[in-house]
Formats: C-alpha cells, structure tokens, sequence
C-alpha cells in the first residue's frame, strides 16, 4: 500500500529533526514548529507544488469564480473549436465553451464525488478495522471473512455492481467508489490496531491499571492512526481516478454538467481534430492525483519514522 | 502439502460462494424494483404496462420469499447457470466465454509488459549507482499510478494512430492492434510492479545477509540478483497475484477506450443496459479469476520461500 | 570478467607468497597480519556527517585474537567492518590505512577487495538469525565462497562444503547442508557463519559480536570452538564484543574503545592487571561476570512475611494442530516459589525456560492451567475484575525493552501519572507533583516531565519506566530482563537505583535475568528454571559456591570472565 519509496530517507526530516540522544533539550516550541514545517517544504519543491495544487483544486470547487468569469455551460457556436490561446487557456470545445471554465467548475463536483467516497471507505473501513483488530475473537475472523470477500471482488467491478443496483449520478458514483475501497482500509485499520495492541507500552498501560476504553483511546488509537491517514490521502488519489473512470464510462452526472471523467470522454469524439478537448482536462485529473500522492507520501515517511 | 492444497481449495469455494452472495444482495436488493429496470431496459419502451411486469416477475421468480429465490439462484449459479442476459436473451455463460478470449489475450499481454517493464526498472534503479539515473526511474513509478488509465490511452492513440499511424485506434485485428491497448493497461499494473519491487528490494538490500555475501566476496551483481532479488520478489508475487483481478476490471475503461470486443465491452454495455444477470455473471467471473490467481501464488509461494512450507506444517510458530 | 580475473590473480599470489614466509617464520613474526593506523570513520546523515571512528590505531597478529571492547556507539563494529570496507551505504572512510600483508585494503579497488573478502578475511556477523539468506540451502550458502573465489568446481564445491560444516562444528553436517537456515537453531546458524567464515581458510577473520545474540551456555561452545580453530589452523581472530568478560577469557590482545578513538590497548592480562584509562577502569567495575560478590542489597534482619506464593503453577500453550491431535507445550511445569515483602527473588534461565510466563502468571497477565497464586495471602489465581484492578496497584512490572515499554506519542510526564489517571489518585497539578517526585528518586532532571521517550536515551527510558511502576506505591515490583539492553555502565547505575530503592521504600521485586551475574549482586533468593521448572533454590551465596543441581553449574561455568584472576580487593 505505502509508497515511501523515492526519497523516504529525505521526507522523515521532520519526525528525526530532533537528537535521540540525551543531548540538547530543543523544547519543540510552536514558532519552531512551523519553521522547521516551512523548511522542510522548501527543501522539497515537489512536495510544495504538491500541495499548491491541491490548494487550488479545493479552491476551484468552492470558489470557481476565483478563477474563470466564463460560464462552463453557455457557449458561442461561432467560436467553437479554438485551440488554447490567451482568451481561452484550454481552448474551445465543439459547442464554443470554454474548457478551462468547465474545468474549474467541474473541479466541484469532482472533488466532491471523491470526498465523498473517501469518507465512505474511511468510517466504514476504518470501523470495521478498529472493531476487528480490538475485540478479536470470533468478531475478528466474522469480519475479516466478510472484508476478504469484498477484496476478492475487482473494485472497479464491485463499483459497476452498485452503480447498477443504484443507478446513475454523481453522489451514487460516489458511494460505489467509496463502497469499493472499504475493504483495504478495514484491513490497513485492524492491522494497526493489532500491531499497537500487542505493543508492550500497551501491555504496560494495561499492566498498571488502565481500564480497556482508556487503552484504546489513549494509546491504541492515536498510535495506529498515522497509516490510516496515510492510506485516506492515497486513496484520494485513487478516488478521483475511480470516479473518473466511472463518469468516463458514463454513469456520473448527465450530460451538461461538466464532471472531469465526462469532459475527457465527450473530447474523444474529436481526437483527431482538438487534441486539447481531452489532453488538458486528463492533465488536471493526473495533477491533482499526482500531488495528494505525493503529499501521502510525505505523510507516510514522517509517521514511519515516528514509529 | 495436499492438506493444504486441499484446505486452500475449499477456501477459494467460500470465497467464491460470498461472492455471489454479496452480488445478489447488491443486485436484487439494494435498489426498490429490479423487473422495471430491466423491463425498461429490455424493451426500450418508455410504457410498461402492469400486467407485463408481474409476468416477468414471476418468470425471474421474484413473487417468491427471498430466502427461496437465492436457494434457486446459487443452485443454478453452481451448476454454471447465471440466466440469460435481458438485453439479449442469450446465456450469461456464453456471452462471457465468447467475450473471454480477446480480453484474456489483452489482459496477458499487459502483465507479461507490466512485469518486465515494472521489475526491470525496480532492478535497474536500486541496482545503479548513478544517483540521477536512480532517481528518474524511481520518479516514474509514482507517475504512472496516477494517471487516468483511458487519458494515456487516448493520448497514445492520438500520437501512434493519428499522428504517426503506427499502429490501429480501434478495433481487434491482429497483434497490431493489441500494442496500444496492452500497453494502455499495463501503465498502471507496471508502476505498481516497480513501486513493491523496487521497495522490497531496497528492504533485502539492508538485511544481513547481503553483508554476509558481500563478505564472502560476491560482486554487486551477484549480492543483486541471485540474493536480493531472489528475497525481494516473494513480496512482488504477491502483489501480482492481487493485480490480475484489476487488469480484468481495467479492460472496461481500455476496450471502451479501444472500442475493442471483449469482456469489458460487454461489462459496460450490461451496467448501461442495468442487464442484472449479466453484472452478477461478471462480478462472479471477476472473484474467480481473482481466488484462482491468488490459489496459484499460495501454491507457487512454498516453492520460492522454504519457510512457507513450515508455516502449514507442524512445527508452526515455533521455529 | 576478463581484466576482474587479471586483477583477482595478482594480488592472491603474492599474499599466498608472503602467507608462507609468515608460516616459514613460525613463532616468531615480526610483523602484524594487519595493521590500522589513523583509522577515521564518518556516516553522513540528515544532519551532518557524524565522525563514527576517529584516528584508531589497531594490529592484529597472526595466530592471536585481538579483542576489541566497548560499549555501543564506541565505533568498534565500525572499526571491523572497515577494515573490509563492508560499511553501510552512508559510511566513508575518510582518512588512514589498513595494511593487510603487504596491501592497503582502504586504497584497493572493488573488484581486488573482493578478492580479499571471503578469501583472506572471513566474516562471522553479529545476528545468525537475519545473517543468512533465508531462501538458500546451508550448503549452498557455503559453497558460494568457494565457488566465487575459484577454489571448487561445481561439483565439488558440495562436497567440501559438507567438509567445511563439519569442520565448523555441525553435527550431521549432509543433512544440515540441505536444510534452510529457519530449519536450525541459533547456534547451528552461527555455526554455518563460521563455516562461511573460514571455507577459504582465511588468514583473519572478523568475529562482530559472533555469540552475543546466544544464550549463554551455546555462547561457551561456539567461542570454544573458534578458538580451537584458531590454534589448530594458525587464523587471526578480531574479535569485537561489548562483553569484557568474554575478551578476557579469549583474547591474547584487548583494544579498549571509546566514542570512536582507541583509549588503551595492550595486553589482556596488563590491561586487565593494571588498566591506565579512566574509562577502562570504569569498565572493568561495572561489569557484572568480572566483579565477585558486590552485594548491592543489605540482607533484611528477620525473615519477613511472604508477599507472593506459588503453588505448583502450570501453564500449557496449545501448539498449531498437526495431524488431528491437539499438542501442548508446558511452558511452566509445575513452578512453587515465595517471594517475601521488601526482597528479591531472582527467577534465571536461558530462553525458553519459562521465567517469563512464571511472571506473567504472578500478576495474571496470563491465566494458570493450575496451581495456585497468593498475593499477600489472597488466592489471585481466578482474580476478576475489581479483583485484578487492585491486583495491578499493588503490583506493577517493569520491562526489558526499554525503547518499547514507553508509548512513543505521550510525554514523560503523562507516561509516569498513567498509573494515578488509571486509579483517579488526586488532579493533575497533585499527579504533577507525584510525577516529580518520583522523578527525582529515579535520579532524572524534573525538565524530562515534558520530554518524550524518543529524546532519552536507554538508561534513562528504564528509569522512566521504573518511575511509572513506583507511582503507585506497590508491594510488588517485576522486573523483566530490566537491564539485558543496556551498557554495562548503564546496567550498573540501574542495579544501584533498584536497590537503593529497594531500601527506601520496601518494595518487593521479582527479578528475571538471563544472566547470573547480574542476579548475583541483587537477589535474595535464586531459582534457577530450565525447560519450565525451578531446578535448584537457594540464597545467591550458597547457590554460587556448592551448586547442587548440574544445570546450575553449567551456567556458571559459561559466565564469561571466569579464566581472569579476580580482583583481590572485594570481599566474598
């Protein structure tokens, strides 16, 4: 699942910035939080272009105004097919809309089809994982069984089955996304929660009187937090790129809604002859991606190193 | 070692069985009323009138107890019998099995690139010791697994058929027409290839006894290959058998994309269709070729690593 | 291949040359096999490069072993390890030579150190856990050397590894050959390293740390056995061990490390007679196997009454089933002991033996099969609830590993006041102060209230722990293995915190040790365990001059140290 891969010795700077040793004591002040966050930044311009692109996505969906004046529905026949220029930054489409427009716009309901299907997988999942991994026992194996099957099914597959049984739409693509991806997090959840609860600082807390709730809300759950998170911002990633697979095929929003799967499918009937109707808009959803994996990465040098 | 065959066998059978479960539940209940989807479906006719609905409501068995209808359901499905699709009247079976071979042609095409390409540049990358070369190889895994899958192969269409007119923009004909697709899938099964190979071999890499090798006085090619290598791709195993049930999914957006005949073009048509028999044929399909692939991996695994062979046997846990 | 096998032939014949003017010389070589001079060592990190070794000077002589001690972070591993230039990818040498016969291995190519490593100079690593390669045959493993060095043919290359194994020491060496690495016990897997080590007959070989992952009576053989292959075949040994005892007992030659620079070398028995450092002679009294009888804990006047009995506990693990019958491990068989108020009583073994379930099952961390547990006279074996709850205020455990006991997330301060939270003892400010308080008895600074487990080092985080298990007042104290990962120095000062507070505050401990000598200057009372019963009880005293029981006396036996006339100065 995790990807700490390309540069996981230079992300952990933050969790290794202070000695091991006995040494100088450095009390990790606030300010001295924030600069050392900046520092760690700057030294990383990917991971800050990672994290600016993310910015103005969220902007984008809020406040698209802040971007484009140009309505993404009307458009001006006569001005259709316009390649990329000052006036139209990704060009025209066949109706004369503006590309760049529907874009940002359709940066909304994108976003929020995602968010969405993110928070499915992360409650769902992530209940089902803690509850597992905590109570064990035949609670365990009853769920894990059934988070097996779910895994044995494609998620894209399992996805298609629920947008049928749902129907169409940009919320129900949602949920089958998030419906999709339940299984791993339950997984990466209970695999937490078991690896802290074994841990001997565990032992310890119950060896000298904690009561069940207070382990698991003061140690375990804090402590197998970090690799959930890690997998929530990855899977934002992924559930932008499986709501966009998703509306591509053509069950997202109807046609004049301008979803980013929809976009690039709509510029393939003229691939030929506007390349921009399909290259750009591919090219906001591959930023987009490209960036909260990165940022997941980040995350997940720092908490492995916390560890 | 036939215990454990015997006992992996009958797990991929509940497997497979709770996978059809979970189908039927998705498809017969979730939503309010199957038979007017499908009616509408079927017959493309805006009207459906009442007396035709019950009719094929009780043609589909849907008037009996749901306990009823699953028992019915399964007892066919294990006998090979998903019904018959609704927008065509032919067997789910065999509109499948027609679908299956350019699709398996397809999806084998993309593993055997997503595999070579994928653990070429993990082992190229954490073999070299130029740290420029290092770092762009490793930057392009992460690349890959975040691009949209029918974005790069538009992109690819647009520049090898339109542009350069190397190879086809559509259709099935020949190995021609198998490049573009093939590699279009194995972009994002080949990124994560490299990513878990790469970091596997990165993780054999620190261990001990690559320092005993090297100690013996083996040349770095030797330490990489036939000893971190040969540790490392135990992982990656793994992580291929998990893939091969996406490479199935990924054929919907790849053959939509290619406008090529295969199981992803009659997966598509069946969702736009709402044709429910025919989704639960290719959920099941997908389950299987999932338990089948990950049985393969078990059975293959205790042949690469001794130590699996112990774990089933009777010192487990103590060694 | 071609200009790697022009270079690989060079440099072996003139070694070969001068390795037999070194045999024709016999006894009286003149020179060092190896010889380091102005040695620096640095690792790049985030924060800088780190100097690991600075300016070390070090000779080995043919047919001696050198030891080299320190504690950890002194560079001695580092020192080994360089001389093959087998450094971890960060690692530089940055300055001086490594005169190997008539070679300076720090200004040799790759490809003619390969020729070298394996060849000349064997390697016997610190784990024999994780130092083989788990997917290879033994066998195979050995034969590699042979076969890259040229001196086998395929064919043959099998046969004499299955030589080499047994010339290693390994019983049924064939059948050994064609197992895997997890199919052995640690002590077999050293023993494939040490074939790997000296299948090339080497002129040295590297011993990092060979037994200290070993229990202490497999440490004895091993060690044993790499000596006797030194004397018969003539090898050099560098031996790098944080253990003074076992360099005592092995080594001609002892190189005293500290913080990456040599503070005095010599030899053994001058060094050891007559240390001239500052810091060797801190070593030599605070290490536990070379110091004879230092009680630490004053003998209570009148016996006092019993806190914790046991009655013939018994705890069962169901093994994995195999072949339809359910099999059971008896990890305790059949354990009684008394543990009386304000002493200790030392529970030693080796692993495996059971001591640590025994105290699991003392405070019902773990359920009995049978038998029976009093806790100041109640029956606590079947404890529930409430029961358990007042169970865990009166006792409380602290752990060996120091680096795992602490949550990682919560500052010291909520660390040591978790016990007061769990029993609602006072508020916050009044739990501060306790915190405080404790602190101090532990002898740490009151600014370590707001500092997390990562920023303390291993002594001080046992400290913490200690804190934490004395918040509450409790009559009982288990102590696991409470000193096994720290530094001698460390263990010392640990030691002494236990009894002093032992004294203050009358708590009982239940002490469990791997090693004899520790318990020796803490215990009251010694049970010794092996294969899940208490072979022989006794006062320390006693137990170390007339052992009854042979288990008893082969553990002392393999205490290392033992072959050094010990001080005269200490009482027994």
């Amino acid at each position: 699942m995790s990807q700490s891969l390309v540069d996981d010795q230079a992300e952990a700077a933050l969790g290794l910035g202070r000695p091991v040793g006995d040494g100088s004591p450095a009390e990790p002040g606030r300010p001295a939080g924030i600069r050392r966050v900046l520092r760690f930044l700057i030294r990383r311009p990917g991971l800050l272009l990672s994290a600016v692109v993310l910015v103005l996505v969220v902007l984008a969906a809020f406040w698209p105004d802040l971007f484009t004046s140009q309505d993404p529905l009307k458009g001006v026949p006569s001005q259709n097919f316009r390649g990329p220029s000052g006036s139209h930054w990704f060009g025209t489409d066949e109706l004369g809309r503006d590309v760049f427009s529907r874009v940002v716009h359709g940066a909304q309901l994108s976003l929020k089809a995602t968010l969405i299907a993110v928070l499915v997988a992360f409650v769902v999942g992530g209940l089902l994982g803690v509850v597992a991994g905590f109570v064990g026992r035949w609670v365990d194996d009853v769920l894990m069984r059934f988070v097996d099957v779910l895994l044995s099914i494609p998620a894209l597959f399992l996805s298609l089955a629920l947008v049928t049984a749902l129907g169409y739409g940009t919320v129900k693509v949602a949920v089958a996304v998030g419906i999709a991806s339940v299984a791993s997090f339950a997984r990466v959840a209970r695999a937490e929660v078991l690896r802290v609860r074994q841990a001997v600082f565990v032992e310890a807390s119950r060896s000298c009187g904690a009561r069940w709730y207070s382990v698991l809300g003061r140690h375990v759950l804090p402590n197998a937090a970090g690799p959930v998170i890690v997998l929530a911002t990855l899977d934002f990633g992924s559930s932008i790129l499986a709501v966009s697979a998703l509306s591509f095929l053509g069950y997202g929003a109807p046609p004049p809604a301008p979803e980013w799967g929809t976009l690039i499918s709509d510029g393939r009937n003229y691939l030929a002859n506007a390349w921009w109707l399909t290259a750009l808009p591919g090219l906001a959803i591959a930023a987009t991606v490209l960036a909260a994996n990165r940022i997941a990465r980040a995350l997940d040098g720092e908490w492995a190193r916390q560890r | 070692m036939r215990r454990y065959v015997i006992k992996r066998l009958a797990q991929a059978v509940g497997v497979l069985w709770a996978a059809y479960t979970v189908s039927f539940l998705v498809l017969d209940f979730l939503p309010g009323d199957p038979v007017s989807a499908m009616a509408g479906a079927g017959m493309d006719s805006g009207q459906t009138d009442p007396a035709q609905l019950a009719k094929l409501r009780h043609e589909y068995g849907f008037d009996k107890p749901v306990l009823v209808q699953y028992a019915e359901y399964l007892g066919r499905a294990v006998r090979g019998d998903f019904g018959d699709a609704v927008s065509t009247g032919r067997p789910v079976t065999s509109t499948l099995a027609d679908a299956l071979p350019q699709t398996l042609q397809l999806t084998g095409a993309a593993l055997l690139l997503a595999v070579v390409l994928g653990g070429g540049l993990a082992v190229v990358a954490t073999y070299t010791s130029r740290r420029w070369l290092r770092q762009l190889l490793l930057s392009l895994p992460p690349l890959g697994v975040s691009v949209p899958t029918f974005w790069v192969g538009l992109l690819l269409v647009e520049a090898f058929s339109f542009k350069l007119h190397w190879f086809p923009a559509f259709g099935n004909d020949g190995l021609r027409g198998l490049v573009l697709p093939a590699l279009t899938l194995a972009v994002p099964t080949g990124a994560q290839v490299a990513q878990v190979l790469a970091k596997s071999l990165l993780t054999a890499l620190d261990q001990a006894y690559v320092e005993t090798a090297r100690a013996k006085g083996a040349d770095r090619w030797r330490v990489h290959l036939r000893h971190a290598l040969r540790n490392a791709s135990l992982p990656a195993l793994t992580v291929v058998g998990l893939l091969v049930g996406q490479l199935i999914a990924g054929s919907v957006v790849v053959e939509t994309v290619f406008s090529r005949d295969g199981l992803g073009r009659v997966t598509a048509a069946a969702v736009t269709t709402q044709d429910i028999p025919l989704v639960q044929g290719v959920v099941v399909f997908g389950a299987l070729i999932f338990v089948a692939t990950n049985l393969l991996v078990d059975l293959v695994y205790p042949l690469l690593d001794p130590r699996i062979v112990v774990a089933s046997d009777r010192r487990a846990g103590f060694a | 291949m071609g200009t790697a096998a022009m270079t690989h032939d060079a440099p072996e014949n003139s070694d070969a040359r001068e390795n037999r003017d070194a045999r024709e010389n016999g006894e009286n070589v003149t020179t060092p096999l190896l010889e380091i001079r102005g040695l620096s060592v640095s690792y790049r990190t985030r924060g800088g490069t780190v100097p690991a070794v600075r300016g070390v000077d070090l000779d080995v002589w043919p047919g001696q072993v050198t030891a080299v001690v320190g504690e950890s972070g002194s560079g001695k591993s580092t020192t080994a390890h360089a001389v093959t230039r087998l450094l971890a990818a960060n690692g530089t040498i940055d300055a001086g030579t490594v005169r190997f016969g008539r070679h300076d291995l720090a200004a040799l190519s790759e490809a003619e150190l390969r020729t070298v490593r394996g060849a000349q100079i064997g390697l016997v690593p610190q784990d024999p856990t994780v130092s083989l390669n788990p997917v290879k045959r033994i066998g195979e493993q050995v034969a590699e050397v042979l076969r890259i060095h040229g001196l086998a043919t395929r064919r043959g290359a099998a046969a004499e590894a299955v030589a080499v194994l047994d010339r290693a020491g390994l019983p049924d060496a064939a059948v050994r050959a064609r197992q895997y690495p997890h199919e052995l016990s640690g002590g077999m897997r050293q023993r494939a390293l040490i074939a790997i080590a000296i299948a090339a007959k080497p002129r040295l070989i590297i011993a990092d740390e060979p037994t200290s992952a070993l229990d202490v009576t497999v440490q004895r053989i091993i060690l044993d056995h790499l000596q006797h292959l030194t004397e018969e075949s003539g090898t050099a040994i560098l031996l790098v061990t944080h253990d003074l005892g076992v360099a005592a007992d092995r080594a001609q030659r002892l190189v005293v490390m500290s913080q990456g620079k040599v503070v005095e070398a010599g030899e053994t028995r001058a060094v050891l007679a007559d240390p001239q450092h500052d810091y060797t002679r801190r070593l030599l009294a605070s290490a536990p196997s070379l110091t004879t009888a230092r009680p630490r804990t004053p003998v209570p006047a009148a016996p006092a009454p019993p806190l914790v009995e046991a009655r013939n506990l018994v705890k069962e693990f169901r093994l994995p089933r195999a072949g339809g019958e359910t099999r059971t491990l008896r990890a305790v068989d059949d354990v009684s002991l008394t543990l009386r108020r304000g002493q200790t009583l030392a529970l030693v073994g080796e692993s495996g033996s059971g001591k640590s379930t025994t105290a699991r099952l003392v405070l019902r961390l773990a359920e009995a099969t049978s038998g029976q547990v009093l806790f100041d006279g109640t029956d606590v074996t079947t404890a529930k609830g409430a029961e358990v709850r007042e169970l865990r205020r009166r006792a409380q455990l602290v752990y060996q590993n120091p680096y795992a006991s602490l949550d990682p997330r919560f500052s010291i301060g909520e660390v040591i006041t978790e016990p007061l939270r769990a029993f609602k003892v006072g508020d916050r400010a009044s739990r501060l102060d306790r915190a405080r308080v404790l602190l101090d008895r532990v002898a740490l600074p009151a600014a370590t209230l707001e500092r997390r487990p990562a920023e303390l080092s291993g002594g001080q985080r046992q400290r913490v722990a200690i804190a934490r298990a004395l918040a509450l007042s409790p009559d009982l104290v288990v102590c696991d293995e409470p000193v096994s990962a720290l530094d001698v120095s460390v263990q010392a000062q640990v030691l002494d915190l236990l009894a002093e507070l032992q004294a203050d505050t009358g708590v009982a401990y239940l002490f469990i040790s791997h090693d004899l000598a520790v318990v020796r200057q803490i215990a009251h009372q010694v049970a010794v365990m092996r294969a899940g019963r208490i072979v022989e009880t006794g006062p320390p005293e006693d137990l170390f001059s007339e052992p009854r029981h042979e288990y008893t006396r082969e553990l002392l036996a393999a205490i290392p140290g033992g072959r050094v006339p010990a001080p005269e100065t200490t009482t027994s």
